[in-house]
């Protein structure tokens, strides 16, 4: 059976950095599985700019984002590309993958899951009328416009103010579109604040916050879609009913990371995340399985993706070289307006960053972190869902602490 | 009669004409292949199994629960006996998964008592356990479940894939099938049938469905009228085996069977339905039924998994106001025979109606033989059943049979070409969904779709945007980037 230090699923801009990085801490022989025919995931479709102002300190599109970053390892021999080639099961670390050339087991020391995320589809949310065409989520209309180079409506309307779809906002308008709005069930926006600008203000595309798609209605295509209002508890207004006559509606409701493959592998998976459960290392519940960007959690940038799968690969290293963790384990716990955590728990001894979300919007707030031996507040200006926080805790922050620690905001 | 088999191609006349390309349809026409008759199947939709046939519960009920007397009662315990040696012969997929009917406190055990009693008098093989014996077995069984009709011979099926291998394997064997033609008129001659004018059939077989009133009414006055009752579904997303292992019925109500929880071949599982008359016979929109389903479905399990969701679709039953199927030929017009009102349990039903449709009503007018060299369709390659050493075999063959395009049901390149390639094959997106399931799984095509295009348009020929969803007008593509719109 073909063997491997490592197995990186997935050769997107997770699964990129993770190669970079498990090369850089010492394995000399990296497999990436990419089920495409090129690296760089969903980036290739990401025309827009907007990646890579952390990273390397300009504004790149998706595709320039992932080729400047696969640069760093593409003459490197310790590192292999395997495209077209999906895995499809996983037992124990022998992978079964599937590719032109045929299927075949591989074998793996560490296998990190880089295998992204993939959107919340119509069925998930239950949208009623009719199964017209003309409903897509925004990615998949992403798509059709960049890869394949046709539109997918020309009178568009967009559920949920996700990133994507406000992308899709300002790109089929300049395609030529008419997009008529973007409805948002919460009262305030889930995209990033300059896209909210920069793909809505500047072209005069409405926001309806609080509102929803009630149905869509068509025979062979989509006709129109009934607007409606919700009141703060997230409950339909009766009487708010609008018709709204369109032949697309995009979706922008929600990622949910891809982990069917180590969901039946056994690997818990947090309930609020729907990805892995990982310590500071990034491995999960299964010794030598690891993961990492929209796999692990749903990222805002790419920046951060990579700089996460560049700290997956480097302690998949460390285990396959049998570095081990020294500090005691800590669990994190989560309360009062943070939605979640990465990572659950954590290895005390070293500076650690924790990422995480909360559930709702905050003004002038403070993320309060506390346990026994350490209490820390850390102030906040003004906190939204749609905007990753992280926190950065020194060695010396937490080498008193024991036990567990507790993450909350503090109006 | 004489048949017309060996001139049909010439001549547009032909032995037997069906009207309506769903189950009833399908298998008619499946059974009638194997005879030496010149056969039509005319459709209106531009796939086979598009009307309720394509959304329902996909399941093979025990013949439990239908009015004693009734067609519906003969032929669901025929069509329920006739389903796994069928679905052997047309190579397609049929699950003995077994069913409990839940019942709960007093009042509906009684009713339980009355199915169990039908059990008896129908020779249907059946067990009763108590709630907490059923729960070994089931442990999502709702806790107010107190006891339980088991019902081994219930079976689970993909119907559309049951009634396109049909229609696939009429076709290896001369059917002829004319997909988006719609009938307009019917007269009826001598001694054939005239449809749209240019059409002449011997004998005229109507399976309709939801139209087989309109049908009719070209001819003579209807004698029943077709109305439409809507069931709505959730689908859930692969759960193996986590949630139920078993249909799991309530007690029937005046209103029908219930919400059920049904697993299905696939592995994953569907909730519903709710019943509700529709005036329009082609309003397939879903509802509030949604809402209707998720508060019912807890009468009888619990722990359902409802984050699962990756789908939601309504289903159109076509009933009729006798209340019972209507299935014989007409009493006024000679060669004509209806096959009308197949609502639940129609499915389980078709094959029998199917078989005593060919056997009592068309054969007996012809002088035919059996068909010789009668030709067998190929199973739909399904990847995930076969071992390494058959796969590779497949790729070595064809490369693209290892090129996954539907990450979700893992479904390759070459599995979806196959599917198109074959008689009766898939011309739309929807068409290639149903017969290899790309489009299936929790992304619902998001990622396969522009995928599943690009290869129907290099099969097909045609442009990327001629390329259907679906029906006639659902263009996937509406302008090119870069030109004024």
């Amino acid at each position: 059976m073909e063997r491997h230090q490592l197995v990186i699923i997935g050769g997107g801009s997770a699964g990129i950095a993770a190669a970079l990085g498990a090369y850089e801490n010492g394995l000399t022989d990296i497999l990436v599985i990419e089920r495409e025919s090129e690296y760089g995931g969903i980036l290739q479709q990401c025309i827009h700019n907007g990646f890579g102002l952390h990273t390397f300190n300009e504004e790149l599109s998706g595709p320039a984002y992932a080729e400047k970053y696969y640069a760093l390892i593409k003459d490197n021999e310790c590192i292999r590309f395997l495209y077209d080639a999906a895995v499809i099961r996983i037992e124990d670390k022998v992978m079964t993958v599937s590719s032109p050339e045929g299927m075949r087991k591989v074998e793996a020391q560490a296998i990190i899951v880089s295998t992204g995320c993939r959107e919340r589809p119509a069925g998930a949310i239950g949208l009623k009328g009719n199964r017209c065409e003309g409903v897509y989520t925004a990615g998949t209309a992403q798509k059709y416009l960049n890869k394949e180079g046709f539109l997918v409506g020309k009178k568009v309307f967009i559920l949920g103010s996700g990133d994507i779809g406000l992308i899709m906002a300002r790109r089929m308008t300049l395609e030529g579109a008419q997009v008529i709005g973007v409805a948002e069930l919460q009262p305030y926006s889930n995209g990033l604040a300059r896209n909210i600008k920069q793909c809505l203000e500047d072209f005069d595309i409405p926001l309806y916050l609080s509102h929803t798609v009630e149905s869509v209605h068509g025979n062979a295509r989509l006709e129109y879609i009934t607007l409606i209002e919700v009141d703060k508890n997230l409950k339909k207004i009766p009487g708010s009913e609008r018709r709204i006559d369109c032949d697309c509606l995009l979706l922008s409701v929600g990622l949910i990371p891809e982990n069917t493959l180590i969901e039946d592998l056994g690997v818990k998976l947090d309930k609020r995340t729907r990805g892995a459960i990982v310590d500071d290392r990034y491995m999960s519940s299964i010794e030598g399985i690891f993961a990492c960007g929209n796999a692990l959690h749903v990222h805002d940038l790419v920046d951060y993706v990579s700089q996460e799968g560049k700290k997956a690969g480097k302690a998949a290293a460390d285990y396959v070289l049998g570095v081990e963790p020294e500090g005691e384990k800590i669990t994190n716990y989560v309360s009062n307006g943070v939605s979640y955590m990465v990572p659950q728990s954590f290895h005390k001894g070293k500076d650690l960053e924790f990422m995480f979300r909360v559930s709702k919007v905050f003004g002038e707030s403070f993320i309060h972190v506390y346990g026994k031996g350490l209490d820390k507040k850390i102030k906040k200006l003004g906190i939204v869902p749609s905007e990753m926080q992280k926190v950065l805790l020194k060695k010396e922050d937490l080498d008193s602490l024991e036990g567990e620690l507790h993450w909350e905001v503090v109006e | 009669m004489r048949s017309f088999a060996s001139y049909f191609i010439i001549v547009l006349m032909f032995d037997v004409t069906i009207i309506g390309a769903g189950i009833c349809g399908s298998l008619i026409a499946h059974e009638l292949s194997k005879f030496d008759l010149a056969v039509l199947v005319l459709e209106k939709e531009n796939d086979v199994a598009e009307g309720a046939t394509g959304a329902n519960s996909a399941m093979v009920h025990s013949g439990h629960d239908p009015k004693p007397g009734s067609l519906k009662c003969k032929y669901n315990l025929l069509g329920n006996r006739m389903y796994p040696a069928l679905c052997e012969e047309l190579r397609v997929n049929y699950v003995p998964i077994g069913a409990f009917v839940a019942a709960g406190g007093k009042e509906e055990e009684e009713k339980l008592d009355i199915l169990i009693s039908q059990c008896k008098e129908r020779g249907i093989p059946f067990e009763v356990l108590d709630g907490d014996t059923a729960r070994e077995t089931e442990p999502n069984l709702a806790d107010r479940i107190t006891k339980v009709l088991s019902l081994p011979t219930t079976g689970i099926i993909t119907p559309w894939e049951v009634s396109i291998a049909a229609m696939e394997e009429a076709m290896l064997n001369g059917t002829k099938l004319k997909l988006n033609y719609e009938v307009v008129s019917i007269e009826k001659k001598d001694d054939h049938f005239l449809i749209n004018d240019e059409i002449e059939t011997k004998v005229l077989i109507n399976c309709a469905g939801a139209h087989c009133d309109t049908i009719t009414e070209m001819l003579r006055p209807s004698p029943y009228k077709v109305g439409a009752k809507k069931g709505e579904y959730f689908v859930l997303d692969h759960l193996n085996g986590t949630f139920v292992n078993h249909v799991i019925y309530p007690v029937p109500t005046e209103k029908g069977k219930g919400v059920l929880a049904v697993p299905t071949v696939h592995g994953n599982v569907m909730l519903g339905p709710n019943s509700e008359f529709v005036e329009d016979a082609e309003d397939d929109a879903t509802g509030d039924g949604l809402d209707f389903i998720r508060k019912e479905i807890g009468k009888t399990v619990k722990n359902v998994p409802f984050h699962k969701m990756i789908h939601t679709f309504a289903g159109l039953r076509p009933h009729i106001d006798l209340n019972d199927f209507y299935i014989q030929e007409d009493d006024q017009i000679e060669n004509f025979i209806h096959v009308a009102g197949i609502e639940s349990p129609g499915l389980s039903a078709a094959p029998a109606i199917a078989q005593d449709v060919v056997n009592d009503m068309v054969l007996p007018k012809f002088e035919c033989k059996k068909k010789e060299g009668y030709k067998r369709r190929e199973r739909f390659i399904d990847i995930s059943k076969m071992n390494e050493e058959e796969v590779n075999a497949l790729i070595q063959k064809d490369p693209s049979f290892g090129k996954i395009v539907c990450r979700c049901e893992k479904i390759s390149e070459g599995v979806i070409r196959d599917v198109i390639r074959r008689e009766c094959g898939a011309r739309t997106i929807k068409g290639v969904k149903m017969r290899c399931r790309p489009g299936m799984g929790r992304c619902q095509g998001g990622f396969c779709e522009p995928e599943v295009l690009r290869i129907l348009s290099e099969e097909l020929k045609a442009d990327p945007s001629e390329i259907l969803l679906d029906r006639k007008g659902s263009n996937v593509c509406v302008a090119l980037a870069k030109e004024d719109l």
